[in-house]
């Protein structure tokens, strides 16, 4: 048979009973690592697209070695080439890429690999986390099937005995019931279990390195701080040496030894933690640092004075705030409750319950929870895309909607009209709450087209001013969305909002969709125009950095009830409920110092509510 | 704009994808379909060959009043038999057993098979694109009864429907006592008759896409944020949702002609299509049939532009489907990668 088959080694002592006595079929590249051994050896590796006829560089002239058992975190925006140099690894260039260079794993050349070879350092010697879950992992296979599936592709052995290895890995990765996850499909696990099970199959050949590609990105933060301290965990139980890209600053403090910065395709820093947190050498990397929302930046400039947020014990309804006297609130829910409505064979889907909530004019208030909490269902209702089904919704003194006690009163699509006049929405995703296919001027002039009936010069005029006001240059008002970036089709959100001169302004997740230093940038935007223009605001987020910095109240939302309403300073600084403080506690903090803070105090808040 | 503020647009837009960015520098949505669609070979050469065809037939044989090149205007005119009617230099395409020129009725099939081809094309286009907006926009109970409507016309074989129809046209001068100038009348229009009848059975199919686009589209944020804009319904409809959905319908549209040009020709050929005294290329392979053997030509040539048309028409539906679907990307020439790379790497 094959001459490369060898019987495996002793196992490891943290894991690897199952594996005792399976044969291996992948070779193991260049012999057994131990801690700090030097696995990656990476020089002038640089990659190369073909792009309409030439050759263009996506990253040039990155070198660096890594040892086992340390964590090298590459930082940089989108485009910056932190994914593509680290893909390049593993030959999962798209067709038209090309790497050059040297990446050598103990002492084997990786580039160039073809064939078989290839197939034999994938998964067996370096494991993948892939950004999101639910497309990585294959919907039609069970989960235990595919961290199965991997083992076998590299070892001659039993069903029954990979089984047992890939239920070892299920439980070193912390999934509830390993046994009965493993016949469970991806749909049926959350999305941070559905994470575990990655890094699971990442785990599972026991790899010399650990390529994690924004591991954490498309995970809610109270999960990702869970995912955070998993990793970190595995750190200490496995010899892997681990390969970090992100563009979050907050995730590297709490993972990296060693850090990359890259940008437009070149390392622009690199050094320990230590290093680039506190005496960093370019000014890209101090830019990047600045432009990371910090939270409780608050807190240095106001002394604590009596805190007093509206927090009730128990399963009361968070009563509504006091408002500002004698001003009309911009929008004001009364035990709203909303209701998605049924459609096919699903029954209606109560998003949202006894939402007690007022934004008065020209004040900024953020609502935060987690995905699925109903926050965006409320920003939604406000605007009379979704009907409420319980209390009273009213916006500027109108109301939209006011069923209590016996009354039900909806306005009607007409009535609606000048009511849209007072509303705007700048949505999550620029891409598309923008139509493609028409060009961005006329995008923004749509609402004065249609409200004003502006046409001709007077339409024109008005668009080249709104786009003077989100600073883009005037010529631009004939591309389409497509051509821009993302920060500048989040500026053409945000004008065609304002294009009335709303009264209310709902903003859902403006900026998560950004990369930090764009959204630096698009944020300071967003209160410059909020100072000029005077709209009220409903910030929608669940970056609690972001909302700290902008409003000054803050709703927390959980499961589709507020469970907290106060001034933006006592909710960080001194929350009352419990899922507050978690959700606080969860926030990563760019500094490695702080941050270890944090986590301690975060595993403290968790013992002492139980949960985990 | 002074030099500051440039430079600052250009560091923004070097943090999107840059790759991304520099494949689409510049060119707006259609711009991009049309390069696509002009760089597909087989597409560019079949629009060209269906063009110079159509081209061809047209001028050879006139239009309305104007008459054409072609020496021998009526197809039905009989000639003095030359060569025993096999191809010539005055019939290049043949006679057929009393003297009639071959090339004129080729040409004026291709005419009518054209003329039905655009007309079934249009109507699917009218019926199928309205049906399947609005059951695909409003849902609900109209999207049930649009949706359950299209479900009974698909159940029609279109072949039955086509022959009573024709049946029925052609009885119903005799039964209604209709003077002999409108029975003429309503020959002539025979051909317009049957493709405006054929896309009334056809269009199903695109109302169904069509409301499939609709019902995904009108969950994206840009009809939301035209809602909360102030937009109506119908406005939302036609300048919002047709034109992001008009690379589907174009596509289909296009390769539902293909396939109309070839049930045109069954029709005829069975003898319920386009009947004499209008030609078209159907009922002049079913008038010929008898005359496979002994004068081929006659069979050969109406063929031949019948697979000309159906195929090029297919081609360009295939071209523009590529063209507007963005997942379809060309893959550069390995060779020609290969070289460029080494040549570049040289040059570092």
């Amino acid at each position: 048979m094959n001459p490369s088959v060898e019987t495996s080694q002793a196992p490891r002592p943290s894991m690897g009973a199952a594996l005792e006595g399976a044969v291996r079929l992948s070779r193991a590249v260049g012999g057994e690592v131990k801690r700090g051994d030097t696995v990656l050896e990476v020089r002038d590796l640089s990659v190369h697209f073909w792009v309409n006829n030439e050759w263009f560089a996506a990253a040039t002239g990155v070198s660096y070695d890594l040892k086992a058992g340390e964590v090298l975190a590459i930082v940089g925006e989108s485009g910056s080439g932190k994914s593509q140099s680290s893909m390049s690894l593993i030959g999962l260039l798209p067709p038209n890429g090309r790497a050059t260079g040297s990446a050598k794993l103990k002492g084997v050349e990786l580039i160039g690999l073809r064939g078989k070879q290839l197939r034999e350092v994938r998964g067996n010697e370096i494991g993948m986390i892939f950004q999101e879950p639910m497309t990585a992992l294959n919907p039609v296979y069970t989960v235990g099937f595919q961290i199965a599936e991997t083992l076998r592709t590299h070892y001659v052995m039993a069903p029954s005995a990979a089984k047992a290895r890939a239920l070892e890995l299920m439980k070193l990765v912390e999934i509830p019931e390993p046994e009965a996850s493993y016949d469970k499909f991806p749909h049926q696990l959350s999305g941070g279990q559905r994470q575990r099970i990655m890094i699971a199959q990442a785990l599972v050949c026991d790899p010399k390195l650990l390529i994690a590609d924004e591991p954490t990105t498309a995970l809610d933060v109270t999960v990702q701080a869970e995912i955070l301290k998993l990793m970190r965990e595995l750190r200490e139980r496995v010899d892997a040496a681990i390969i970090l890209i992100t563009h979050d600053m907050g995730v590297v403090a709490d993972m990296a030894d060693r850090i990359i910065v890259m940008k437009d395709g070149l390392v622009v820093d690199h050094g320990t933690a230590e290093e680039i947190f506190h005496h960093p050498k370019h000014p890209y990397t101090k830019a990047l640092l600045e432009a990371v929302p910090h939270l409780g930046a608050s807190a240095r400039e106001r002394a604590a004075a009596a805190f007093s947020s509206s927090y009730v014990a128990g399963d009361e309804p968070v009563p509504l705030t006091p408002g500002d006297p004698g001003a009309t609130a911009a929008l004001l829910l009364e035990d709203v409750a909303i209701e998605y409505p049924a459609s096919g064979g699903q029954k209606a889907f109560r998003a949202a319950k006894h939402i007690n909530l007022r934004v008065d004019p020209g004040r900024v208030v953020g609502l935060v929870g987690e995905s699925g909490s109903g926050k965006t269902t409320i920003g939604r209702a406000a605007l009379a895309l979704i009907p409420v089904v319980e209390g009273r919704l009213s916006v500027a003194g109108r109301v939209i909607a006011d069923i209590a006690g016996g009354k039900s009163y909806r306005a009607s699509n007409k009535e609606l009209a000048p009511f849209r006049r007072d509303v705007g929405i700048v949505f999550q995703d620029p891409g598309s709450s923008l139509n493609p296919r028409l060009p961005i001027g006329e995008s923004i002039g749509e609402p004065l087209f249609l409200h004003e009936h502006l046409r001709g010069k007077e339409l024109s005029d008005k668009v080249e001013e709104l786009l003077d006001s989100v600073e883009l240059p005037r010529a631009m008002r004939n591309r389409y969305p497509h051509e821009l970036s993302g920060g500048q089709r989040q500026r053409i959100g945000i004008a065609r909002a304002l294009a009335l001169r709303p009264k209310l302004l709902i903003a859902d997740e403006p900026t998560s969709a950004l990369d930090v230093s764009v959204q630096a940038r698009v944020l300071k935007l967003f209160a410059d125009l909020q100072d000029e223009y005077g709209f009220a605001c409903l910030f929608i987020s669940h970056d609690l950095a972001v909302v700290e910095m902008l409003s000054s109240q803050i709703a927390v939302m959980k499961q589709g009830e507020l469970v907290e309403v106060g001034p933006t300073f006592d909710i960080v600084n001194n929350p009352q409920h419990p899922y507050t403080q978690r959700l606080l506690a969860a926030v990563p903090v760019p500094d490695p110092e702080e941050q270890r803070r944090r986590r301690e105090q975060r595993d403290a808040i968790l013992e002492a509510f139980g949960v985990s | 704009m002074n030099e500051e503020e440039l430079d600052y647009q250009a560091g923004e837009g070097r943090g999107d994808n840059a790759i991304e960015a520099k494949e689409t520098e510049g060119l707006s949505q259609g711009q991009i379909v049309w390069r696509k669609f002009t760089r597909h070979v087989g597409a560019m050469s079949a629009l060209g060959v269906l063009l110079a065809t159509a081209l061809f037939a047209i001028s050879a044989m006139g239009v309305g009043p104007i008459p054409g090149w072609w020496k021998y205007q009526d197809p039905e005119a009989t000639h003095p038999m030359e060569n025993g009617g096999a191809p010539s230099a005055n019939h290049p395409f043949g006679q057929d057993n009393i003297g009639v020129d071959n090339f004129a009725a080729v040409m004026t099939g291709v005419k009518t098979s054209l003329l039905i081809m655009v007309l079934i094309g249009v109507t699917t286009l009218i019926v199928g694109v309205s049906v399947g907006a609005l059951a695909g926009y409003y849902r609900g109970w109209l999207d049930n009864l649009l949706m359950r409507f299209t479900d009974l016309v698909i159940t029609l074989p279109t072949l039955v429907i086509g022959a009573v129809l024709g049946v029925m046209v052609s009885k119903a001068p005799g039964k209604l006592g209709w003077s002999d100038e409108s029975v003429q009348e309503v020959y002539r229009w025979m051909p317009v008759l049957l493709g405006i009848a054929l896309g009334l059975i056809l269009w199903p199919s695109l109302a169904r896409l069509v409301r499939g686009e609709f019902l995904a589209l009108r969950e994206r944020e840009f009809v939301d944020s035209a809602r909360v804009a102030g937009a109506s319904d119908l406005r939302i409809m036609l300048k919002h949702i047709l034109p992001n959905s008009v690379g589907v319908i174009i596509v289909n549209v296009t390769l539902l002609m293909s396939s109309a040009v070839v049930l045109e020709t069954a029709l005829s050929f069975l003898g319920f299509g386009v009947r004499s005294p209008n030609i078209s290329l159907g009922n002049l392979i079913s008038t010929n049939q008898g005359a496979f053997a002994t004068r081929p030509w006659l069979f050969w040539w109406p063929g031949l532009f019948i697979i000309i048309i159906a195929l090029t028409v297919n081609f360009i539906g295939d071209g523009l489907r590529d063209a507007f679907d963005p997942r379809t990307k060309k893959i550069p020439s390995i060779s020609k990668m290969r070289r460029s790379f080494a040549q570049f790497t040289k040059e570092q």
